[in-house]
């Protein structure tokens, strides 16, 4: 062939390589779209198709997360895709909540590499601080982990340093059907019988007050009766949090900084205190105003309780309120979360454990609870933690992430600023204006609050919360006053700080404190 | 001499399976009980006595150990005497004798934690089954698993549910191996069927009760699973038996070291108190009759 025709004949099949190059671009976008059902391919380093470049034939690496579909199903599904993508093997391995804990603990006690990546309740970090891998530079460079909030970023970090993936947010607030405190009919009624306008509570009193109303007769028409308050009251179902938010309001007080679960300089357990005291007797109380067989309620029968349109209100998870919110709720946009006040219920007394008195309050003191979420880490022990970042860069990249959100059972919960917009959850979600708007006021509300409540994060924290709920429990069912049931927990916790260590528990302590207080780590002595 | 090389070489894998799965685990589990193995100090060091006597004045596994035993007994009652009548009823030639053999021994089959679930929804106070059948009779409903008292039965009642079964079974197979000539000797003498079995079915069978109590009062002694299920051992303690106890100190708290102690504790008891028993019902059942011959 002549030179200038093998030339043109060359330039012509690089430009055709270009054209269909681009072609292919495009089409590969789409095909993502198309094939995995997200919404647009955000691009960054954790994209579909910055992953689908990455080649990790011959590799494997295994997660351990929940059983489906809480956390289990997202996991398995974008497992998959990550699978497709890099053409590397990735295998899940899902285990109950109940059994998370040991499944990590004991491979990582014992010196056995079987999980690269792990899932659990973030307020186990104490615990598996010494096991993590610390997430590279690169990711937290990432917009996705700028984008977590503060709080979240907190709530995976130790000791200044991320140790956590975040990937989830959680939090406790204040949800309720609307529709009957609007009705003419319950107002008037409410108003004979309590003097006063049926309102949305903002103490625990009014709470009380409004969820007793409500308690036992039909106020939907649907021919069933209907309850004041749905809440997590089964010992050892995660009752802990229920426990967390009811006492918060009554112990966390906003004129005191350095420890709600304990006083940071000495050490001394407060969760006897007259705050901690008054918040349980009143969860005594609740149980009038729940579903018949409450105190045996766990997350499964809140969700469905609540979510169910069983009873107007509840203070708990996220879960409960995403799936209310589902296209086939009978409630869905008939619901609001959060007070004129803050994310949940407050106090016009809280206890001040520094002057041992009640301080008062003319507006209530709201002390939200940032409770713990779920969280998930690559093992330090893994061969293969480069793949396994990887896979949590995909996992949560914007495309995945905002799909995960939209879909109640896979229990991934706001974590983003960008979540705290209220157009995504009406673009998105299709809810209505007022609700998202009230959603998303109450995570931006919790993000900023200085007066704030986070799980016990230190080692050994499921002996604390287990000796907690022991007693708790018993004082529920009758078994004890709430005040002999609390100075049961208190001695407990004064064993088990003994046994641990009391300096490492008190450095321990100092990071939850920086939660607390919302300051630095540096701030806290 | 050379058979009884060969005895020994075949009897060589057995006990290298002997000593795998029981000596080696409880020897390991005898060291583990003089650790301090925690959630922050892993390994196998010394504390000496100590966790022994730290369980000493753990009230909370003494009254585990007081609900459990108190559940043994009752599921072991019901389940042998209703296993008993449902054996006696099917020993003889009956109609459909097969299927309701058949019938019977389903519950038995079926994992437990599943039937707790299952049953932890029948059990539910206002989305359950149970209450609104209660309320077609006119009858309030039961708060069975939110009250000490119901949750305790109901606990009961998934056992007896399930494990009547295997006592049914083995006292089947009992009656069918019994001879025949005492019951033709007592035909003879005018005996009915109440006599009978008094003086005759009942004494008999005593070995295969013994056999059948013993076996059952070591199954029911684990339970676990129905109680994670179906109550998390509440409401308060109601329900709190030593092996949910065992379970929560040892793989949520992680007291490795301080569980292990807990269960060599256990496991003593439950032999001394097992070996007492089988002695006590032997001398009370067997002692008696060879009396009466």
């Amino acid at each position: 062939m002549k030179p200038k025709l093998l030339l043109a004949a060359g330039a012509l099949g690089v430009a055709s390589l270009i054209a269909v190059g681009g072609v292919s671009s495009a089409s590969a976008d789409t095909d993502y779209i198309a094939k995995y059902g997200i919404k647009a391919d955000v691009p960054g380093m954790c994209s579909y198709s910055s992953i689908d470049a990455k080649d990790y034939t011959g590799h494997e690496i295994t997660i351990l997360t929940h059983a489906v579909p809480v956390m289990g199903e997202p996991a398995a599904l974008h497992s998959k895709q990550f699978a497709e993508l890099t053409g590397g093997t990735v295998n899940v391995v899902h285990a109950p909540f109940g059994e998370l804990y040991q499944k990590v603990m004991i491979p990582f006690q014992t010196g056995q590499h079987v999980y690269d990546v792990v899932y659990g309740g973030s307020y186990w970090i104490g615990d598996w601080a010494p096991h993590l891998a610390p997430v590279p530079q690169k990711y937290l460079d990432l917009a996705e982990m700028k984008d977590a909030t503060a709080a979240y970023q907190g709530v995976a970090s130790w000791r200044g340093e991320r140790l956590q993936y975040t990937v989830d947010g959680d939090r406790h607030y204040f949800k309720y059907v609307r529709p009957p405190f609007e009705d003419a009919e319950n107002q008037a009624k409410f108003k004979a019988q309590y003097g006063r306008d049926l309102e949305v509570p903002t103490t625990w009193e009014e709470y009380a007050e409004v969820a007793t109303f409500f308690n036992g007769w039909d106020w939907d028409g649907d021919g069933e009766l209907e309850y004041g308050s749905t809440e997590i009251v089964q010992r050892d179902n995660i009752a802990f949090s229920n426990f967390i938010t009811r006492v918060a309001a009554y112990a966390k007080n906003p004129n005191v900084t350095g420890g709600f679960w304990f006083d940071l300089d000495t050490m001394t357990p407060q969760v006897n205190n007259p705050g901690f005291v008054k918040g349980l007797e009143m969860w005594m109380a609740a149980l009038e105003y729940m579903p018949p067989g409450g105190i045996n309620f766990g997350i499964a029968e809140e969700i469905f309780s609540w979510g169910g349109g069983q009873s107007l209100m509840s203070v708990t998870w996220d879960d409960a309120f995403i799936q209310a919110m589902q296209e086939d709720s009978p409630i869905r946009n008939k619901i609001l979360v959060g007070t004129k006040y803050g994310a949940s219920m407050g106090s016009n007394k809280v206890w001040n454990r520094v002057t041992n008195k009640w301080d008062e309050f003319e507006t209530p003191s709201v002390a939200p609870y940032v409770a713990w979420g779920w969280g998930a880490g690559v093992s330090k022990y893994s061969q293969e933690q480069e793949m396994a970042f990887d896979w949590f860069c995909f996992f949560s990249n914007y495309a995945n992430t905002n799909h995960d959100l939209l879909i109640g059972r896979f229990g991934v919960n706001p974590f983003r600023t960008s979540h705290m917009d209220p157009a995504y959850w009406e673009k998105e979600a299709g809810w209505n204006n007022d609700v998202a708007v009230s959603y998303t006021n109450m995570l931006k509300s919790m993000d900023t609050s200085t007066n704030r409540v986070f799980d016990l994060r230190v080692p050994g924290v499921n002996q604390y919360y287990t000796a907690m709920m022991a007693s708790v429990s018993k004082a529920m069912a009758g078994e004890m006053s709430a005040q002999a049931a609390l100075d049961e927990v208190a001695a407990e916790w004064s064993r088990i700080t003994e046994r641990i260590g009391v300096d490492v528990v008190r450095e321990a302590y100092k990071n939850v404190v920086a939660l607390e207080d919302n300051v630095p780590l540096s701030a806290v002595k | 001499m050379i058979d009884s090389r060969y005895k020994h070489i075949f009897l060589f894998p057995a006990l290298l399976v002997l000593v795998a799965i029981i000596i080696f685990p409880l020897i390991y589990t005898v060291r583990l009980s003089f650790s301090g193995w925690d959630i922050n100090r892993p390994g196998l060091d010394s504390v000496g006595w100590a966790n022994y006597a730290r369980a000493l004045v753990d009230g909370g596994f003494w009254n585990s150990m007081g609900t459990l035993y108190q559940m043994v007994f009752f599921c072991v009652l019901f389940e042998y005497t209703l296993g008993f009548g449902l054996a006696l009823l099917l020993w003889k030639q009956v109609k459909a004798g097969r299927f309701f053999r058949l019938l019977f021994i389903i519950p038995m089959c079926v994992t437990p934690v599943v039937m707790a679930v299952v049953w932890k929804t029948i059990f539910h106070e206002t989305l359950g089954p149970l209450n609104d059948i209660l309320n077609w009779f006119g009858i309030a409903g039961v708060p069975w698993l939110s009250e000490a008292t119901p949750a305790f039965i109901s606990i009961v009642l998934v056992d007896v549910w399930q494990w009547t079964s295997l006592m049914f079974i083995l006292l089947l197979a009992g009656l069918m191996s019994l001879p025949k000539e005492p019951y033709e000797a007592a035909q003879i003498d005018g005996a009915g069927p109440i006599r009978t079995f008094v003086h005759v079915t009942f004494p008999l069978m005593a070995p295969i009760t013994i056999g059948a109590l013993v076996i059952r009062l070591i199954e029911s002694s684990k339970l676990m699973e129905t109680i994670y299920a179906m109550t998390s051992a509440g409401p308060g303690s109601a329900t709190e038996t030593t092996s949910y106890l065992l379970y929560i100190r040892s793989l949520r708290e992680f007291q490795i070291g301080y569980t292990a102690s807990l269960s060599m504790i256990y496991l003593v008891i439950l032999i001394i108190a097992l070996a007492l028993f089988a002695k006590l019902l032997s001398r009370a059942l067997i002692g008696r009759s060879e009396a009466r011959t």
